[in-house]
C-alpha cells in the first residue's frame, strides 16, 4: 500500500490511509527521504490520522524519518496521533523523543510556519520572543 | 403407584419412571389450577404485600401490575420448565424499581410471598386428598425454589450492575478536565488515585486534548495526598501522551513528597515543567499561548 | 464464548492481520477501545518477533471466562532458534532504545498475564492475557 505524498510550497505531506505493514513503512520512508533531496523540502507532514495501533516498529521508522530530514534540512513534524494510540505508546515504552509532534495537520503546519520564521529571523541576526 | 401413608415424610414412591411421569402431569394440573384462579390469587398476593409493608416505594396500582407480571412469569416458568425469560423479566423488572428505592429485602419477600399463596392454594384445593397433595407439593417446591432464586440473584445482579455504573459516573465527575480558555485545560486532581482512576483520568484528558484542540494543559496535584509509585509513572506517562498529541503539560502543586516519588523512579524533574500553585500554572500556561492579561484600563481606555 | 483463532505469521501482512484480529476479538470479548487498541499493540510486537527470529509461526486468539472476568489470551509460537537468557529479554532497556529490542518487556507491560517458554533450539512460546470485569 503506497503512501500518498504530497508537496505543499517547501513541504511535503505522507497521509497514510490505513494499516501499513513494515514494509509498507519502510518504502514511505525511503519515498520521504528522496523527495526531500529531490524538492530541497524543508519540512516534513506525517498524518497518521487513521493509524490504529502504531507499534515499536511504526516509532522506529517515524524516527529515521525524522533523523534522516533532518541531516537534509528539513523538519519533521507528526501529526494526527489518535489519544488511545497515545496512550498504548507511552505504556510500551515508546516515545517519539527528539521528534516533534502536533494534534493535527493545521497545527502541524502552523508548528513548521512559525519554524521557518525563527529560522529567517535568526539569519537576520534577532530572535523575536512571542 | 405404591400406597403412601398419611406422613409427610413418606419416602418417595417405589417406581421413579411414574413418579417423573406423574411430576409433569402434576404440573400440568398445578398450573391450570393457578390459571383458573389466576384474579383472586394475584389479589391475594398484592394484600400480603401491602399487609407485610413491602414494595413502600411503589402505589398499590404500581404494586397490582407488577404482582400481575410476575405472577404470570411465574406460571410461565412452572410451565415450561425454563427460566431464561423469567431471568430476563426479573432483570428487566428490577432496572425499572432499583431507582425507586426497592430492596433486595423486599423483593426477596414478594417472592416468597407469592410462594405461600400458592401454596396454601393448593393446601385449600387438595387438603382432602393428603397423598395427591404430598405429590403436588414434590412437584411444585423444588420449581417453586428455583423461581424465587432466579428472581432474586437477578435483582442482586443488577443491583450489582447499576452500582458499578454509578461508581463509574463518580469516577469521571471527580476527575473533570475544565476548558479555562482557548487551547488551554486544566485538570485538577483531587484525593486518592487509584490505578484505575488514573488510567480514566489519562484517557479522559487525551480525549479532551482531542476535541478542545488544546495547546496546553496544566495538571494540578495540590490534592493529592500521595503517590506510590505506579501513580507516579502514571503521571508521567500522561505527560508524554499528552505531548504526543502536540499539547505542552505543566504540573502543579507538587509536593516535596511526591516530588521525591518522582525522582525515586528515575523522573527528571528538570524535563518536566513543574510550577509551585495551579495561579503559577495558569500564568505560565497563558504565557505559553502567547495571553496576556492586561488591567481593564488599558484594554478599554476611556472615551 | 470460547472461540479460538489460528493466524500463520509469515509475513509481514500477517503481523497487521493478526492485529486487527486481535482487535476485533477484544471489541466482542467487551474490552473497551482503549485495551483493543494496547492488545493489538502487544500483538504487532509478539508477532514481529516471530518473523524477525524464527521466520515463521503461528499466533492462537481465543477469549475464556473466568468467574466475572472475560479474558483474551494470546498464545505465539514458534520453531525458531529459541530465547538463551529469557529472563534478561524480559527486562527493560532492551527495547526502549528502539534497536533491536525483542519487543517483550513491552509486549509485557500492556498484558495482564505474561508468560515465555523458550529454550535455545526449542523455539518460543509466549502466552499473554488480558482481562476485564464483565459489566452484565
Amino acid at each position: 500500500m503506497e503512501v500518498p505524498i504530497l508537496k505543499q510550497g517547501l513541504y511535503l505531506i505522507a497521509s497514510i490511509q490505513s494499516a501499513l505493514t513494515d514494509a509498507d513503512l519502510s518504502q514511505l520512508r525511503e519515498a520521504l527521504i528522496q523527495r526531500v533531496g529531490k524538492f530541497r523540502a524543508r519540512g516534513v507532514i506525517v498524518d497518521v490520522t487513521a493509524l490504529d495501533v502504531m507499534d515499536s516498529f511504526a516509532v522506529r521508522t517515524l524516527r529515521d524519518i525524522a533523523h534522516m530530514a533532518r541531516l537534509r534540512g528539513a523538519e519533521t513534524v507528526i501529526v494526527g496521533i489518535q489519544p488511545e494510540v497515545a496512550f498504548a505508546m507511552v505504556q510500551l515504552g515508546l516515545t517519539l523523543k527528539g521528534v516533534s509532534t502536533a494534534l493535527d495537520l493545521e497545527e502541524g503546519l502552523a508548528f513548521l510556519d512559525r519554524q521557518a520564521q525563527e529560522r529567517i529571523e535568526r539569519t537576520r541576526g534577532r530572535i523575536i520572543r512571542g | 403407584m405404591a400406597a403412601r401413608g398419611k406422613d409427610p415424610q413418606s419416602p418417595a414412591p417405589l417406581d421413579p419412571q411414574a413418579h417423573t411421569e406423574s411430576t409433569a402431569a402434576l404440573l400440568r394440573e398445578l398450573v391450570a389450577h393457578l390459571r383458573q384462579n389466576r384474579t383472586q390469587l394475584r389479589e391475594e398476593w398484592a394484600r400480603r404485600i401491602t399487609r407485610a409493608q413491602l414494595l413502600t416505594a411503589m402505589t398499590e396500582e404500581e404494586i397490582f401490575a407488577e404482582a400481575t407480571s410476575v405472577y404470570d412469569n411465574y406460571v410461565e416458568a412452572l410451565e415450561t420448565g425454563t427460566f431464561e425469560a423469567l431471568q430476563a423479566y426479573a432483570r428487566n423488572l428490577s432496572e425499572r424499581i432499583i431507582p425507586r428505592g426497592v430492596e433486595t429485602h423486599e423483593v426477596v419477600g414478594i417472592v416468597l410471598l407469592l410462594r405461600d399463596v400458592l401454596a396454601r392454594s393448593l393446601f385449600a384445593k387438595y387438603h382432602e386428598d393428603f397423598d395427591k397433595l404430598n405429590r403436588i407439593l414434590d412437584a411444585y417446591e423444588p420449581a417453586a425454589n428455583r423461581i424465587a432464586n432466579t428472581v432474586a440473584v437477578g435483582f442482586v445482579q443488577e443491583r450489582e450492575r447499576i452500582i458499578r455504573q454509578q461508581q463509574e459516573a463518580i469516577r469521571e465527575l471527580s476527575t473533570p478536565v475544565l476548558q479555562v480558555r482557548e487551547r488551554l485545560l486544566i485538570l485538577p486532581i483531587i484525593g486518592v488515585i487509584d490505578p484505575q482512576r488514573a488510567r480514566q483520568l489519562t484517557e479522559q484528558l487525551l480525549r479532551a486534548i482531542r476535541t478542545n484542540r488544546a495547546k496546553v494543559v496544566v495538571i494540578d496535584i495540590t490534592g493529592v495526598a500521595a503517590m506510590d509509585s505506579n501513580v507516579a509513572n502514571h503521571l508521567v506517562q500522561t505527560v508524554e501522551a499528552s505531548r504526543l498529541l502536540g499539547a505542552t503539560v505543566i504540573v502543579t502543586g507538587l509536593s516535596p513528597e511526591i516530588a521525591q516519588t518522582l525522582v525515586t523512579i528515575g523522573v527528571d524533574l528538570s524535563e518536566m515543567a513543574t510550577v509551585g500553585d495551579l495561579q503559577g500554572g495558569i500564568e505560565e500556561a497563558e504565557r505559553l499561548l502567547g495571553y496576556k492579561v492586561l488591567p481593564l484600563e488599558e484594554v478599554a481606555p476611556k472615551a | 464464548m470460547a472461540e479460538e483463532l489460528l493466524v500463520a505469521i509469515t509475513s509481514d501482512l500477517d503481523v497487521v492481520s493478526a492485529r486487527q484480529k486481535g482487535r476485533e476479538l477484544a471489541a466482542v470479548a467487551g474490552f473497551s477501545s482503549g485495551d483493543q487498541t494496547v492488545i493489538a499493540a502487544a500483538i504487532s510486537e509478539i508477532a514481529r518477533n516471530i518473523l524477525m527470529y524464527a521466520k515463521r509461526g503461528e499466533i492462537s486468539l481465543r477469549t475464556v471466562l473466568n468467574g466475572d472476568l472475560d479474558g483474551l489470551v494470546v498464545v505465539a509460537r514458534d520453531q525458531g532458534p529459541g530465547i538463551p537468557d529469557v529472563t534478561r529479554a524480559l527486562q527493560d532497556g532492551y527495547s526502549t532504545s528502539g534497536g533491536l529490542g525483542l519487543g517483550l518487556p513491552g509486549a509485557r507491560r500492556l498484558m495482564d498475564d505474561f508468560d515465555v517458554v523458550s529454550a535455545p533450539g526449542k523455539g518460543t512460546t509466549v502466552t499473554m492475557k488480558k482481562w476485564r470485569r464483565r459489566h452484565a
